[in-house]
C-alpha cells in the first residue's frame, strides 16, 4: 500500500466528494430526463397510446350465418349444409408461398388437383381472404396439422358449413348451386353483410332467392394475443340464419318427368295452374351441382362444357325454340277475341297457302290439305293453312298484342336466375335489331310459330296454365314459402296474377274444346295418349332446326339426329277442373305427338294418380 | 459549510446508524433495505409478466437468495483483500473472455456463455466487476489525479475486453464494462480537458464502430431513429413497449391487468422490457417511486464512496454505484424510446441470473467498503 500524507489523502478525498456530488447532478439530470419522457408517454399522449392498445387486442370479427336449407312440396331435403374441415392459406400472411405449400404437402397429402383449384381460387380472392389448399380433410389430417401448425403462421384448419345437393344432377338447373364469392360479385354486393360469408348463389334458385337464403352477418368483439389467437369474446351479435326455402317443387314429379326423358335431350315444365307453383322444372341431360361448390376442377369443367349434349345448359328456362303449332290454340283465341275468326268460319286448305300476288307456297303440313276447316279442327289436326290465313288477317300487329298477353317475349319472372325473354317478333323489333321493314309473309311463319318466333319451354307451361284458368294468368314461382328456422311462422311468397280479355267467356271453352280433342278424336294429334282417368287438352307441335327448301320435303330418317325437328308438347288436365299444366320439349324428338306427349301424360299421371298404361306405339303422323 | 465539513457530518450520522450487528456483519442497512425492497417489487412485477408462472417467481427468488448471500459473503473481504484481488481477476476474466471466442457455445446467434459442464458461465459478467476494479487499482496506485500515462494505461486495460466483449457480439456487456472502466476514471479526477478530449475520440471512432458493427446492432440504431419503418420487425419492440408505457396513464392499469404484457403484444416482457410492463400496470405514480428507489441506492453508494477512507475504496464503490445507474437509463431509455434498443437488464427487477448476481455481488463490495474501513478507524 502507498503511504500518503494526511494532506495529501485530504486533498484526495476533497476531488472524490466534489467528483461524487458533481456525478450526483448527473444522475438526477438522467433521472429527470426519464420522468419528463414518461410525462410525455403516459400523460400528454395517453389517450393516443390507450386507443392503440385497444385496437391491439379488441379485434372484430364478423360471424356468418347458416344458409338456409331448401325443401321440396313433400318436405324432401334438397339443399343442405355439411360441416367439412379445409385448410386455407391467407397468402398476404406466407412469406414464401410454394415453400409453405410444399412443406405442408410433407404433413398432408396435397395433390395436382388441390394445387390447380388454389391456383385457381387464388385469382379470385379477394384481399386478405384466405384460399383453401385442401378440401374434406379427415379428423386425422386435422390433428396432424394442429400439431404443426405453429410452424405456418397464414395456414388455418377452417370448419365451413360446404352446401350439399343431396339428389345432384335431378334438381342441378332448378336449385342451381353456391360457389366462392368472386371479385365481380364481391362489386355487386354489401360487402359487409357478406362479412365471413365464402358462398354465395350462382345461379338458378339459388341465386334468385339469395337475400332470403344469405341471413344477416353477427359479430363478435373479441380479445386476441399478439399472434391473433382468440383468448375471450367480449361481445357479440349473434348472426340470423338464412331462411329454409319451401318449394312447390314435387320430387316425386321431377323424376318423373326426367325417367320420361329417359336419354333424351330436352326439357319438361308442370305447373299447378291454380296458384302458378312450378311442380317440375327439369332439363336433361343435367350435371352434378356439387363439384361447383369449391370450385370445380378445369378438367372436370371441360369436359361439361364441350359434350355435344350440353349438360350446363337450362333447356327449361334459357332453352329457347321456335313453338311450332303450339302456339295455335293462342292464335285461334287471338282470332276469336278479335273477330278474325268465329265458331263457324271456315278456311279451305289446299296444302299450302299463297299470299296475294306472290308465288311462294306456304305449304300445310298435310300436302293434300284439310278441305274445308273451322278453328276447332284446325286445332285438333293443325292445320297450318288455317293459321296462315288468320294470321295473314290478324296482322303482326294484333298477333303481337295478344299473344304478349300469354307472356310469350317476355321473361316469366319465374324465381330461378338466367331466365331467358323468347323473342315474340314485332315490326318495331324488326326494324330495330334488323333494320328491316316487316314483310307479310313473316306475319304467316308467326301464326304456325316458327321463324324467329322463340319460347322456352318455361313460357309454354307458363302459357298453358294461363288457358287451363281461362285468361288468369299467374307468373310462376318454385319457392311457396319461407320460414326461419325453429320459426313457427311461414312467409309465403306472393302470387302476382292478372286476368286475360278475351271479351266473352265462350272464346275460352272453343279453345280448350279444340284442345281437348286433340287428345280425345281419332284425328287428333295426340289421339295416343287418352286416358279413360281424367280428361287431357293439350296440343303438339313441331319446331323446325332448319327450314326446307321450297321444293324439298322433311323425311326424318334422312335428317341427321340434331338437324332434325325439335318435338314439343302442351298439355293441362283434367279439362273440367284443371290442376296441372305442361309443357315438354324433346330435341330433335321428331314429332309431338308420338315423343313428347306420353312424357306429358307420364308426369300427369304421377301428379293425378293414375296408373293406366300408355297404350303401344303405332304410326303417327301430323303436326 | 464546506465539502470536507459536510462529509464529516455525513460519517458521524452514517457511523451512528451503523452500530452493532449489521456492522459487525459488514451489511450497510439502508442500503439493504433499499435492495430488498427493489428485489421485492421485482418478484411482484415477474410474477405479473410471467403470466402468473410461480415457477417463474421460484427461480427468481432461488436466484436472489444465491445473489443474496454472495452479496453478505464478499461483504465480508476487506478492501485491501480486494485490491490484491483485481489484476489477477482481470487477466483471468481476459482468459476466459478468450476462451469464450474460440470454443463458447452460441446462444442466441452470439457467443457468450462458456460450458463448463454442470454450469454455465458468462465470462463478461465477471468483467463488470474485474475492470473497475482493476483501473480503481492502477490509479490509486499513484495519487489522484492520474498523471496522462496512467490515463493511458487505464484506458487500454479497459478497452481490451470491451473489444473482446463487442466481438462476441454483445453490446449491451460492452457498453457497461467501458462505462465501468471509465466512470472510475472520472472518479479519480480524470481532467475535464480529457474528457473533452475522450468525447473527441468517441465522436472521431463512432464510424469506425459503425463500420465495425453487425447488421442486426446498425439495424437497432435506424429502428430507433425511425421506429414505425419497421413495425413488424425490430420497430415492433419499441412500438409495443410505448404502447405498454402510455397506455398505463398516471395510476396504471394495475397489477396483473396489463393488456400489451399479458396478451403477448409486448416481446421480452419478463426480461429487458419489463419496465414497460410496469409503467403499463402501474402507471406513472409507480415508475416515479421505483426511479426514487433507484436514486435512493445511488445516493447511499455515492456516500459511501465519499465516506470511504482511501482511494481504492472509494473509486470502486463510485464507479460501481455509477454503473448501476448506467443499468437503469440505459435500460428505461431503450424502453421509453430515448436509446437504442440495447441488451440490458433492468438492474435487480429483470428476470434472469447472471446480472442480478454480479450487481449483488458489486454491492457487496461496496457494502465491504462502507463497513472495513470505519472497523480500520476505530
Amino acid at each position: 500500500m502507498r503511504l500518503t500524507s494526511l494532506e495529501e489523502r485530504q486533498r484526495e478525498q476533497r476531488l472524490v466528494t466534489s467528483r461524487a456530488l458533481i456525478a450526483g447532478v448527473f444522475v438526477c439530470a438522467g433521472l429527470l430526463l426519464l420522468s419528463v419522457r414518461l410525462l410525455h408517454l403516459q400523460v400528454d399522449r395517453h389517450e393516443h397510446f390507450s386507443v392503440l392498445s385497444m385496437e391491439n387486442r379488441v379485434k372484430i370479427q364478423p360471424v356468418p350465418p347458416t344458409r338456409g336449407l331448401i325443401y321440396d312440396a313433400k318436405g324432401v331435403l334438397l339443399a343442405d349444409n355439411n360441416p367439412t374441415f379445409s385448410l386455407e392459406i391467407t397468402i398476404e400472411k406466407v412469406d414464401d408461398l410454394s415453400a409453405t405449400i410444399d412443406a405442408l404437402a410433407q404433413l398432408i397429402p396435397i395433390d395436382a388437383n388441390d394445387r390447380a383449384r388454389f391456383e385457381r381460387l387464388k385469382r379470385q380472392r379477394m384481399r386478405f381472404q384466405s384460399v383453401p389448399i385442401r378440401l374434406n380433410l379427415t379428423p386425422k389430417e386435422v390433428a396432424r396439422f394442429s400439431v404443426n401448425g405453429y410452424r405456418f403462421p397464414g395456414v388455418d384448419v377452417r370448419a365451413e358449413l360446404i352446401r350439399t345437393y343431396p339428389l345432384g344432377a335431378a334438381t342441378a338447373h332448378v336449385l342451381g348451386y353456391v360457389g366462392r364469392i368472386n371479385e365481380r360479385e364481391m362489386a355487386q354486393i354489401d360487402t359487409s353483410s357478406y362479412a365471413g360469408t365464402h358462398f354465395i348463389g350462382k345461379g338458378g334458385l339459388e341465386k334468385a332467392h339469395e337475400d332470403v337464403l344469405h341471413g344477416k352477418v353477427g359479430y363478435q368483439q373479441v380479445e386476441v394475443n399478439a399472434r391473433g389467437r382468440i383468448l375471450r369474446t367480449l361481445e357479440s351479435t349473434p348472426p340470423i340464419s338464412g331462411q329454409d326455402v319451401f318449394l312447390s317443387l314435387d320430387l316425386g314429379l321431377q323424376k318423373a318427368a326426367l325417367e320420361g326423358l329417359g336419354n333424351r335431350r330436352g326439357a319438361v315444365v308442370a305447373i299447378d295452374p291454380r296458384d302458378g307453383s312450378v311442380l317440375a322444372m327439369v332439363s336433361n341431360p343435367s350435371f352434378d351441382p356439387n363439384l361447383f361448390v369449391e370450385g370445380i376442377s378445369g378438367k372436370d369443367y371441360n369436359a361439361l362444357l364441350h359434350s355435344p349434349d350440353k349438360p350446363l345448359f337450362d333447356r327449361a328456362a334459357r332453352g329457347q325454340y321456335p313453338p311450332g303449332s303450339t302456339v295455335k290454340p293462342f292464335i285461334g283465341l287471338g282470332g276469336l277475341a278479335t273477330g278474325f275468326s268465329s265458331a263457324h268460319k271456315t278456311v279451305f286448305c289446299s296444302g299450302a297457302f299463297t299470299l296475294p300476288g306472290q308465288s311462294h307456297r306456304f305449304r300445310c303440313w298435310r300436302k293434300g290439305g284439310h278441305g274445308a276447316i273451322d278453328l276447332a279442327k284446325a286445332i285438333t289436326e293443325s292445320c297450318d293453312v288455317y293459321f296462315y290465313s288468320l294470321a295473314n288477317q290478324m296482322g303482326i300487329d294484333r298477333l303481337h298484342h295478344f299473344l304478349t298477353q300469354f307472356g310469350f317475349g317476355a321473361r316469366t319472372g319465374i324465381d330461378v336466375a338466367g331466365e331467358l325473354a323468347g323473342l315474340l317478333p314485332s315490326r318495331e323489333w324488326k326494324e330495330r335489331i334488323r333494320k328491316q321493314r316487316w314483310y307479310p309473309g313473316e306475319t304467316l311463319i308467326v301464326g304456325i310459330g316458327q321463324g324467329s318466333f322463340l319460347a322456352t319451354p318455361l313460357q309454354l307451361a307458363v302459357a298453358t296454365a294461363a288457358m287451363a284458368n281461362r285468361g288468369h294468368f299467374i307468373q310462376p314461382r318454385l319457392a311457396r314459402a319461407s320460414r326461419f328456422p325453429g320459426a313457427a311462422n311461414e312467409t309465403l311468397f306472393p302470387i302476382i296474377s292478372r286476368q286475360i280479355n278475351v271479351g266473352n267467356a265462350n272464346y275460352w271453352n272453343q279453345v280448350i274444346s279444340a284442345m281437348t280433342q286433340v287428345v280425345e278424336s281419332p284425328r287428333g294429334t295426340a289421339k295416343r295418349i287418352r286416358t279413360p282417368e281424367y280428361r287431357i287438352a293439350g296440343k303438339t307441335g313441331t319446331s323446325q332446326v332448319f327450314t326446307l327448301g321450297q321444293k324439298q320435303t322433311y323425311n326424318a330418317a334422312k335428317t341427321p339426329e340434331r338437324m332434325r325437328d325439335h318435338a314439343l308438347f302442351i298439355a293441362f288436365a283434367p279439362v273440367d277442373d284443371p290442376r296441372i299444366a305442361v309443357a315438354v320439349l324433346v330435341e330433335n324428338g321428331g314429332h309431338g305427338g308420338s315423343d313428347a306427349a306420353p312424357v306429358a301424360r307420364r308426369v300427369m299421371d304421377v301428379y293425378l294418380g293414375a296408373t293406366t298404361p300408355l297404350p303401344p306405339e303405332e304410326a303417327t303422323d301430323g303436326d | 459549510m464546506g465539502i470536507k465539513a459536510l462529509s464529516a457530518q455525513l460519517n458521524i450520522e452514517a457511523e451512528a446508524a451503523n452500530v452493532g450487528l449489521f456492522q459487525r456483519l459488514h451489511l450497510d442497512i439502508p442500503l439493504l433495505l433499499a435492495l430488498l425492497t427493489l428485489c421485492g417489487f421485482g418478484l411482484l412485477v415477474v410474477y405479473s409478466a410471467g403470466d402468473q408462472d410461480f415457477t417463474i417467481v421460484e427461480r427468481q427468488l432461488a436466484r436472489l437468495l444465491l445473489a443474496f448471500s454472495l452479496m453478505g459473503a464478499i461483504a465480508q473481504v476487506p478492501p485491501r483483500i480486494l485490491r490484491q484481488w483485481s489484476l489477477g481477476l482481470y487477466l483471468f476474466g481476459v482468459a476466459m473472455l478468450m476462451a469464450v471466442l474460440l470454443f463458447g457455445d452460441i446462444g442466441k446467434g452470439a457467443q457468450r456463455w462458456l460450458d463448463l459442464g454442470v454450469l454455465r458461465f458468462q465470462p463478461s459478467e465477471l468483467l463488470k466487476l474485474a475492470v473497475p476494479m482493476t483501473i480503481a487499482w492502477l490509479l490509486s496506485l499513484r495519487p489522484l489525479p492520474p498523471r496522462p500515462a496512467w490515463i493511458l494505461l487505464a484506458v487500454v486495460l479497459t478497452l481490451i475486453p470491451v473489444l473482446l466483449i463487442a466481438k462476441q457480439p454483445d453490446l449491451g456487456t460492452a457498453l457497461l464494462v467501458v462505462s465501468a472502466g471509465v466512470l472510475v476514471m472520472f472518479m479519480a479526477g480524470l481532467s475535464w480537458w480529457m474528457i473533452g478530449g475522450l468525447a473527441l475520440i468517441v465522436t472521431a471512432v463512432t464510424p469506425v464502430i459503425w463500420f465495425l458493427m453487425h447488421d442486426y446492432q446498425r439495424n437497432r440504431i435506424f429502428t430507433f431513429l425511425n421506429p414505425e419503418s419497421d413495425p413488424l420487425g425490430t420497430g415492433y419492440h419499441i412500438i409495443q413497449s410505448q404502447i405498454a408505457i402510455g397506455s398505463g396513464g398516471i395510476s396504471g392499469k394495475g397489477w396483473l391487468n396489463g393488456t400489451q404484457s399479458h396478451l403477448e403484444f409486448l416481446p421480452e416482457r419478463h426480461t429487458d422490457f419489463i419496465f414497460a410492463v410496469i409503467g403499463e400496470e402501474f402507471g406513472f405514480a409507480g415508475i416515479v417511486a421505483l426511479l426514487a428507489l433507484y436514486l435512493f441506492i445511488i445516493i447511499r453508494g455515492l456516500l459511501i464512496a465519499i465516506n470511504s477512507q482511501d482511494s481504492y475504496g472509494r473509486l470502486l464503490a463510485g464507479g460501481l454505484t455509477l454503473v448501476f445507474f448506467i443499468y437503469v437509463f440505459v435500460n428505461t431509455g431503450m424502453v421509453t424510446g430515448l436509446l437504442p434498443v440495447v441488451g440490458v437488464p433492468l438492474p435487480l427487477i429483470s428476470y434472469g441470473g447472471t446480472s442480478m448476481v454480479t450487481l449483488l455481488i458489486g454491492f457487496g463490495m461496496i457494502m465491504g467498503v462502507e463497513t472495513h474501513l470505519k472497523k480500520s478507524i476505530r
